[in-house]
């Protein structure tokens, strides 16, 4: 059982990190992994009262408060038009709709599972994060770090994507992943996103597939066989990792020609 | 014209529930100061309890007691919830030095405080002596690890048991010389399927709280199907009479068979017992994945003999079961894989042999779920025929009108029993006409490459325990000429209270409403076996029935005394007694009466049990989309018609058919039993054993063809099992017909599909190379 | 350290002194709130549904303390609304054991208030996250669509 001797509702960005700088202090996000765990906690912290659950829009990107739900991400107009549904389809999967209303954007980039649909979409955005004492940086990167002590203020998505697609296999319609599959586009470049290998996601980008650039069902097989080969895969309870590899084949195929209008 | 039988009414309960009442065992307030208990369970697969240190533990504040096995008598019980003398072993002790899977209890804490009780199981010091663990059950015959070694291990009733080779059950049983059908047969299905130890998941937790009453009398109030077996198996497990014990059952939230064994029951009880304080113990999900009582993992290796025209002569059947480090159920749930498969092709079967062997391991204990072995056996024996109907290119579905058991048959595979009433053949004409089974072909490649398909299975079960079940009833006229209606069986959910309050009401002629039903409590209701084995609207049923016109008889006797005339001249109408003269007697003023100067009673008990156990019937056909690509499976469609006799209540039956339907499709397709390699069950909350959510399907649509069952309560027959067994043979089938291949292992998923799909592709390449 | 919450319960106010790590499951439960079922410990099963600020949510997943100055709305709270959907489920035989009912019936009446009239596939989408093992959930769907088909006739006819 998770055991808390304090709860502090943070009235400070100041104030939540310095007492996240003890080991035995946790920031809660949405608590439903935090929940699962048996450890003692000395200082939860709660950000829910610095007005950090808000999705803004300026000319050149979103900003992504750390608290805000998955919910609100898979219900945000502005957010689903840009990503053509992407964001709503990489969330709308995991569990049901009342613990996406706590399940946090934060917590789920905070934590870096491998399993996580949320890193998956993201990384494919080519989002950054903005944290508290380390500044802006690549999600990518971000992702490869050992979690620290920083706090994760926001995520922030550029609108630099004009297209991006999000597919998944799961063993039942509302479980984890067994394998995950973002890709997006820019006039020039084109990410992908391969999670829940199980490891956490990788990105892999190919400038020749940009929404700019042309290219043939052919130079789509051959690199999602490229790709399959290339990315590393692991067995867990949910699937061995020679399937992994077969679906990373057949998601990055099927993405790449989604995004190219073609058929599946 | 029936008024209350055969009519879709609301369930008694059901107001209560939906709008949620506090109406379970941790709801009800008895509780909330007790005590609560929890277990520290053991992290190995096979160990001796070198010696445990509870001194730190038991000085925590809020602690009140820490018991061990130290502690606790060393008479062997099974906890497996069965009539008298139980055909599951004696191997049980409350808590055992020698422990037999990870979960085994090693000791129970007791206090006021779950906090102080976590921190107490992390404090209580315990020296284990590691032992080898027999993980494999075809490993267990002839293993050097002995499961049950100790002396006082004991059978009632042996059928083949014997503790010192592993064996919980043994039997061959057969009818003609089945090795020379076979020889003589044009082609012979030969092959293994193998089924996983499911949970049956149902939403409310294991759970029961006791107290001591005002007579010093050890109460019990627990969610279980089984009242008066649980009495029973507390009075064995602490030594103490039966009529020290009093055990209730509240609203329960689901069973399954779960609650036919008595899971948590003996815990709490030996608690208040040594400490006389009311007490609680609610198990966890995980407890109640891990430590509990799931369906008998086997492997059914079928032998079907059968010509090319389609006659299914022979059928010879090996089953190997897995009961666990217990053997609750072991040795009943593995006979109905083979008596509840091959007499469905009774027909022109000439003969058959069916043997088993029921092997302890160092797994959690098996126990009764939902179909109990049935299930298993029905997967064998439809997968094998659609695997024959495949491989000589006939119809599946004429394969089975050829070969299905017909009403008026007498069937050597089930304990020669009579077909009494039998509607299989319109059970499988309607679902053929539900499905489209003649306009849609067995696979269609749709536009984006997925593969729609159709499968198909039937399956048969009981209604009870042929010669053993008793199922009672008490009906007693109430002040103001209602009735009250007294049982044992255990409604969980299923709609038994309401089920037999209409048939009751059918008897007596009055509305559902008026019959008020209460139970189950060993203290005031008729002894019932309890609700298990298909039995409550069938057996309990009959005696409902019975005990309704008994009561009849009797009243009719009082009201003519009151009216001074014969019983037969009297007209009864549900309300009023007339006699021929005209004089009125209403049932109101005949309760009035019989509480004034009155020396009868009018009221009365009935306890029936049935010498057969006429077997519902049902067909379930499944159409699915499959893309060969994923080898993801959506059950788009899933047809079933079902022979339960008369629906009693045609929307609670609907409502079991479709209900188990859906557990079916789970455990067919995604319901995964994973161990570690010293034994630990990964599957262990529903993060890791993933039930089907009302996303994961299409539509279920169920019909019924209704046979008239004789003695049966209104010719209706069982229902609450059968209805899981044909999912996983029809859906093996369906995802035949998409892919080319058969899948004998459950579950089925889409991992299995997809690389058995590409392995098939690079066979197929390979011989394509070959050739060239 | 044990903080004072206020809250307002079923349209209650409530101020007490709570362990920091209680769970917002147990405070409802100890106030009276028994509708509200604890069905795992893993967030997957929706039994323990309640409406935060008119939000659905897992009680078993949010800490008291965090439920400071928040409404909460439990089944207790809704008992007409309760009785009307309800009735449309009893009416299929599809309440079932009953013990995933007040989580699966309070997340139907949020996806009401959120859309009047949704699609099959939106209910079955909004209810994922509530799981049921007795009813196979067919009974629930047609339940759920007999109450808006009624609804809507009572409005035409109003």
């Amino acid at each position: 059982m998770l055991t808390i001797q304090n709860y502090v509702r943070a009235e400070s960005l100041e104030q939540a990190y310095e007492l996240n700088q003890k080991k035995s202090a946790r920031i809660i996000g949405g608590m439903l992994w935090l929940k699962m765990t048996h450890i003692r906690v000395q200082n939860a912290i709660d950000l829910s009262g610095l007005g950090l659950d808000t999705i803004e829009e300026t000319p050149d990107m979103y900003r992504i408060g750390c608290m805000t739900t998955l919910r609100s991400l898979e219900l945000h107009p502005g957010l689903n038009a840009f990503t053509h549904g992407a964001i709503r389809e990489s969330v709308c999967h995991i569990v049901g709709v009342q613990f996406r209303n706590l399940a946090t954007v934060g917590g789920s980039i905070y934590g870096r599972y491998g399993f996580s649909d949320v890193l998956t979409i993201f990384q494919a955005l080519n989002a950054s994060v903005e944290l508290f004492a380390a500044g802006i940086i690549p999600l990518e990167e971000y992702a490869k770090m050992a979690p620290d002590r920083d706090i994760l203020i926001r995520i922030l998505v550029p609108k630099t994507t004009v297209n991006s697609t999000y597919l998944s296999v799961r063993k039942t319609k509302t479980d984890f992943p067994v394998l995950t599959c973002a890709a997006a586009q820019t006039p020039k470049d084109f990410t992908l996103s391969i999670g829940a290998r199980p490891g956490r996601a990788v990105v892999i980008r190919e400038p020749h597939f940009g929404s700019a650039g042309t290219f043939s069902e052919e130079d789509v097989r051959a690199f999602a066989n490229d790709v399959s080969q290339n990315i590393t895969t692991g067995s867990n309870m949910r699937a061995q990792a020679a399937y992994r590899t077969h679906l990373a084949e057949v998601l990055t195929r099927r993405s790449l020609l989604t995004l190219k209008g073609g058929s599946l | 014209m029936l008024k209350s039988v055969n009519q879709p009414i609301r369930k008694k309960d059901a107001m209560a529930l939906v709008t949620g009442k506090p109406v379970y065992m941790d709801d009800l307030g008895i509780f909330d100061h007790a005590l609560i208990v929890k277990a520290l369970r053991s992290p190995h697969a096979h160990a001796m309890i070198e010696s445990i240190d509870t001194k730190v533990a038991s000085r925590i504040p809020g602690i009140e007691a820490i018991f061990t096995y130290e502690d606790v008598p060393n008479e062997r019980f099974t906890l497996a919830g069965q009539t008298y003398p139980e055909l599951s072993p004696y191997d049980r002790l409350i808590m055992d030095r020698h422990i037999r899977c990870v979960g085994d209890p090693v000791a129970l804490v007791a206090g006021t405080d779950e906090k102080a009780i976590d921190r107490a199981l992390k404090a209580i010091k315990v020296k284990y002596e590691i032992l080898p663990a027999l993980l494999d059950f075809h490993d267990a015959i002839g293993s050097d690890i002995l499961i049950h070694p100790e002396d006082n291990w004991k059978a009632l009733d042996f059928i083949g048991a014997d503790n010192k080779t592993n064996r919980c059950a043994s039997e061959t049983t057969s009818d003609g010389d089945v090795e020379a059908v076979l020889a003589d047969c044009d082609i012979v299905i030969d092959h293994v399927y193998h089924t996983k130890a499911n949970q049956q998941t149902m939403m409310e937790t294991f759970r029961t709280g006791c107290y001591m009453d005002t007579y010093g009398r050890l109460n019990i109030v627990s969610s279980t199907q089984i009242v008066y077996h649980v009495r029973r198996i507390i009075s064995h497990a602490l030594g103490i009479p039966k009529s020290r014990i009093r055990v209730q059952k509240p609203r329960i939230g689901g069973g399954f068979g779960a609650k036919q064994s008595a899971v948590c029951e003996v815990y709490p009880a030996f608690v208040t017992y040594k400490t006389g304080k009311p007490c609680k113990m609610i198990y966890s999900r995980v407890e109640s994945q891990i430590i509990s009582s799931p369906r008998h993992e086997m492997e059914v290796h079928v032998r079907l003999g059968a010509m090319k025209n389609g006659r299914i002569r022979a059928m010879d059947i090996y089953t190997l079961s897995n009961t666990g480090a217990y053997g609750e159920h072991g040795p009943t749930t593995v006979g109905l894989s083979g008596h509840k498969s091959i007499p469905l092709y009774t027909t022109n079967l000439e003969a058959w042999r069916f043997a088993y062997d029921v092997v302890y391991t160092n797994v959690m204990s098996a126990g009764a779920y939902r179909g109990y072995g049935a299930t298993q056996g029905i997967f064998a024996v439809e997968s094998a025929v659609n695997e024959l109907a495949a491989r000589i290119g006939m119809d599946p579905t004429l394969i089975r009108e050829m070969n299905m058991v017909r009403e008026g048959q007498v069937m050597s595979a089930y304990y020669n029993e009579m077909n009494t009433s039998c509607a299989l053949d319109r059970c499988m004409e309607r679902a053929k006409e539900m499905i489209g089974w003649n306009e849609k072909p067995l696979r269609r490649v749709m536009p984006d490459g997925k593969i729609r398909s159709l499968g198909v299975a039937m399956a048969m079960q009981g209604s009870g325990i042929s010669g053993v079940d008793v199922g009672s009833a008490t009906i007693k006229i109430d002040d103001d000429g209602g009735y009250n209606l007294l049982i044992a069986a255990a409604d969980m959910g299923t709609g038994c209270d309401t089920i037999l309050a209409q048939i009751a009401a059918e008897v007596l002629e009055c509305p559902v409403d008026q019959i008020a039903v209460h139970g189950a409590d060993t203290d005031t209701s008729p002894y019932d076996s309890g609700s298990y084995a298909s039995s409550t609207t069938y057996i309990t049923g009959k005696a409902t029935e019975i005990a309704a016109q008994k009561l009849k008889v009797q009243m009719t006797a009082e009201a003519a005394k009151m009216l001074s005339c014969q019983p037969e001249d009297l007209d009864f109408d549900g309300k009023c007694f007339t006699a021929a003269d005209g004089q009125t007697l209403t049932i109101k003023d005949l309760a009035t009466r019989s509480m004034c100067g009155f020396d009868g009673a009018l009221e009365t008990t009935i306890s029936h049990s049935s010498p057969v156990s006429p077997p519902p019937y049902m067909v379930g056909i499944a159409e699915i989309e499959l893309d060969p690509e994923t080898g993801e499976v959506y059950p788009l469609d899933y047809v079933a018609v079902v022979d339960c006799g008369t629906p009693i209540n045609p929307n609670l039956a609907r409502t079991q058919t479709i209900g188990g339907l859906l557990q079916g499709i789970g455990m067919a397709l995604y319901e995964e039993i994973q161990y570690s390699d010293k034994g630990r069950l990964y599957n262990n909350s529903f993060m890791q054993y993933k039930i089907p959510s009302r996303v994961d399907l299409g539509h279920i649509r169920v019909d019924f063809e209704s046979s008239y069952e004789p003695s049966g309560p209104f010719g209706a027959k069982s229902i609450g099992e059968i209805v899981i067994d044909t999912p996983s043979p029809a859906l093996a089938h369906a995802i035949y017909n998409a892919t080319g291949l058969w899948f004998r292992e459950l579950p089925i998923t889409a991992e299995k599909i997809a690389m058995g799909l590409m392995e098939k592709e690079k066979n197929a390449q390979n011989a394509a190379q070959q050739l060239q | 350290m044990n903080l004072t919450i206020n809250v307002q319960v079923n349209g209650c106010k409530i101020e007490e002194s709570i362990a920091p790590d209680l769970l917002l499951i147990d405070f409802l439960r100890a106030h009276g709130c028994l509708s509200v079922k604890r069905g795992c410990e893993t967030s997957n099963c929706g039994l323990c549904t309640v409406f935060l600020n008119d939000t659905p949510v897992l009680s078993c997943s949010v800490l008291a303390a965090r439920a400071n100055g928040c409404r909460i709305i439990t089944l207790e709270g809704l008992q007409e609304e309760a009785a009307e959907l309800g009735g449309f489920i009893a009416d299929q035989g599809a309440e079932q054991c009953g013990f995933c009912n007040p989580g699966m019936i309070m997340n139907t009446i949020a996806l009401l208030r959120e859309n009047p009239d949704p699609t099959e596939d939106e209910i079955r989408e909004y209810l994922a996250g509530n799981l049921c093992r007795c009813s196979g959930y067919e009974g629930q769907l047609i339940g759920i669509k007999n109450l808006i088909q009624w609804r809507k006739e009572r409005q035409t006819h109003a």
